[in-house]
């Protein structure tokens, strides 16, 4: 579960103080499929770093599971960010030195140190999830815009995280990759009561999330459940 | 997990291939320039070295203290006496590390054909010992060996005996003053020639010892110097250490007796080892200013390309630590190459030049043929100064790339 209390993120501009996240306080369930939307420069995408524990706030404080993100260290924060966590970015973000298979195997070697047998178990049982098995020896170059994408989230959930924060997921993909994307995290979402946060202006994703959260200027202005 | 940072790292050098290759290419140069420099510059060493202490100056030499300061009048009274001779073979008998040992008793003399006359410097030797004590002595001479030089015979140096005219089996006179100032003369047969040789003493013509008694009128031995061979070059410290209570010895006047050099000390030659040496360290400071601008320059870029990679891989989770060892094994790996090639390559130059067989003219001597050989120590030190220095280099991009704030990073296009 995710707390937010009180949170806010000022930026320093110069001289002046940017308050883009103003006293933001959330919760979120494991399980839940949420967007949140709002205007370009409304906040979404620091709200997602803040609760991705990529970034830290300027006041209040950011509970997940009872641990107070805003204590840890840089590198108390990337192992945390490794074992609860996985991102997905708007334009993929995969390792072009890496394989398919390699891509996702990358965070069970380097963060989470896991054994061969084990690592090729999850590996092989995702491939199949999102339909990348018989590419799995190709390059990120060698794919599409969608399959990177597939690979992309295969990548998130290989760790098992708790909770995986999607910025701008189907923004880089055409309509029918887009609702292939979403039904496969939708999928998934179901199949191992995975957290997915989405910050989105994608109208599909915001009519297939269960709750929706509207950021205006840094403030949650409203929040719900459809 | 290193396994996978060196598979991370290799295939992103393999990324930017050229800009690679072009860096470890640079390295590689380096690394070949400066084997094969010392290669060279070793051999043309230890040859020259050889020469001066195998044919002339051996590895340690004796005098009477204040005869080096004059050397240049071959001062007959700076002499060692039989007393004083007899305190040093004493010592030199007794140490283990000397192979063997020499006197010589030196003069300057007038040379005369009957036609013309020149002034020559002269040798006193025990011939025998002289052949033991410096094994290319006999090298150095034509027409008779060394050991077999008789009373009444002279060896001329080669340049005087093509000037004056001389050759083997003329007959010749040779004039001396001794330290009292009576000038005697003696008639000598000569017996060969000596080639000359760069350093003092390197166109002296040699006779017998009991020749130069003769000459000199002494009633009992004198000697100039004494030459000792050492069975082992590398023992030069610890028997220079044993000789100190000669250095150390005092006459009644509390005054020093002896002065005990090394060929160091006497040839004018170890200053161009010296140079050598000075060079040697310049051309590896230069090879290390390569790899480290090469290194940091490429590993900067390396850095500053893959900003938002960096975003990605932390915000997954890696730590800095791990990001700050990708890089730098990148670095590592570079340098690694560089050493390990241009190793091999300096190896194969090595061989190439062995073939052709390089010679050099240096002083009055030519067609000296260098042998260079690559030593493992060498190609060590070298090896370990390249990857250390591309780990420097690669240190503070690498520490950069740690410190990007995640948030940042994923920005970058």
């Amino acid at each position: 579960m995710i707390i937010n209390k009180n949170v806010t993120k000022t930026y320093q501009m110069g001289e002046i103080d940017l308050k883009v996240i103003k006293n933001l306080n959330l919760s979120i369930e494991y399980g839940e499929f949420i967007a949140i939307v709002g205007p370009s420069g409304s906040g979404k995408s620091t709200v997602l770093n803040l609760l991705g524990c990529l970034d830290k706030p300027s006041e209040g404080k950011i509970l997940i599971d009872g641990t107070d993100i805003t204590q840890l260290n840089r590198t108390q924060l990337a192992d945390f960010r490794g074992e609860n966590i996985g991102f997905i970015f708007q334009s993929f973000n995969l390792i072009p030195v890496l394989s398919v298979y390699e891509n996702i195997e990358y965070p069970l070697i380097m963060i989470q140190n896991l054994e061969q047998d084990e690592r090729d178990k999850r590996i092989m049982q995702l491939l199949k999830e999102v339909d990348m098995l018989d590419q799995k020896d190709k390059f990120p170059d060698q794919l599409s815009g969608g399959q990177r994408q597939r690979v992309a989230i295969a990548r998130a959930l290989v760790t098992k995280p708790k909770i995986v924060f999607a910025d701008e997921p189907t923004a880089n993909l055409d309509t029918e990759t887009s609702n292939q994307i979403i039904t496969l995290m939708r999928n998934i979402q179901k199949e191992f009561n995975t957290t997915f946060v989405f910050a989105t202006h994608d109208e599909k994703i915001v009519t297939a999330v269960d709750r929706i959260i509207t950021l205006v200027d840094g403030e949650i202005i409203d929040d719900k459940r459809v | 997990m290193v396994k996978n940072i060196i598979k991370i790292s290799f295939r992103n050098l393999l990324r930017s291939g050229r800009r690679t290759i072009l860096t470890a290419s640079l390295i590689t140069i380096g690394v070949m320039f400066v084997l094969v420099y010392s290669a060279l510059s070793g051999s043309f060493k230890s040859y020259m070295v050889g020469q001066v202490t195998d044919s002339m100056l051996g590895h340690i030499q004796i005098h009477k203290k204040g005869y080096i300061a004059s050397v240049d009048n071959l001062p007959l009274d700076k002499n060692i006496n039989k007393k004083q001779l007899d305190k040093i073979t004493e010592i030199l008998d007794k140490n283990q590390f000397i192979e063997s040992y020499t006197f010589r008793l030196k003069l300057g003399s007038m040379f005369s054909n009957y036609i013309s006359s020149t002034n020559i410097r002269l040798n006193g030797i025990d011939p025998l010992k002289e052949a033991k004590t410096l094994p290319l002595f006999e090298s150095r001479i034509d027409e008779i060996k060394a050991s077999e030089l008789k009373e009444g015979s002279i060896i001329v140096p080669e340049l005087l005996a093509k000037g004056m005219g001389v050759k083997k089996g003329d007959s010749i006179v040779l004039v001396a003053t001794n330290k009292k100032g009576s000038v005697n003369g003696l008639n000598f047969k000569v017996e060969g020639s000596i080639e000359p040789i760069s350093g003092p003493g390197g166109r002296d013509g040699y006779i017998h010892i009991n020749d130069v008694k003769k000459l000199l009128r002494f009633k009992e031995i004198e000697v100039s110097e004494v030459v000792i061979r050492l069975k082992d070059v590398k023992h030069l410290k610890t028997v220079m250490r044993m000789l100190k209570p000669l250095s150390n010895m005092k006459n009644q006047k509390d005054k020093p007796v002896f002065e005990v050099h090394t060929w160091e000390k006497l040839s004018p030659f170890y200053n161009i080892v010296k140079m050598l040496d000075i060079m040697d360290i310049s051309i590896k400071i230069i090879l290390i200013s390569i790899v480290l601008i090469s290194v940091l320059n490429v590993m900067v870029m390396n850095v500053f390309e893959r900003i938002k990679e960096i975003g990605t891989i932390a915000a997954m989770g890696t730590t800095p630590s791990t990001i700050t060892k990708l890089f730098l094994t990148e670095g590592l790996m570079l340098g690694t190459f560089g050493a390990i090639v241009g190793s091999f390559l300096s190896y194969i130059i090595i061989l190439i030049i062995n073939g052709i067989g390089i010679s050099f003219s240096f002083g009055r001597q030519s067609d000296l043929t260098l042998n260079p050989v690559l030593h493992i120590n060498e190609i060590l030190i070298v090896g370990v100064i390249v990857i250390i220095i591309s780990l420097i280099a690669s240190i503070s991009p690498a520490i950069k790339a740690a410190n990007l704030n995640p948030v940042d990073a994923l920005r970058q296009n």
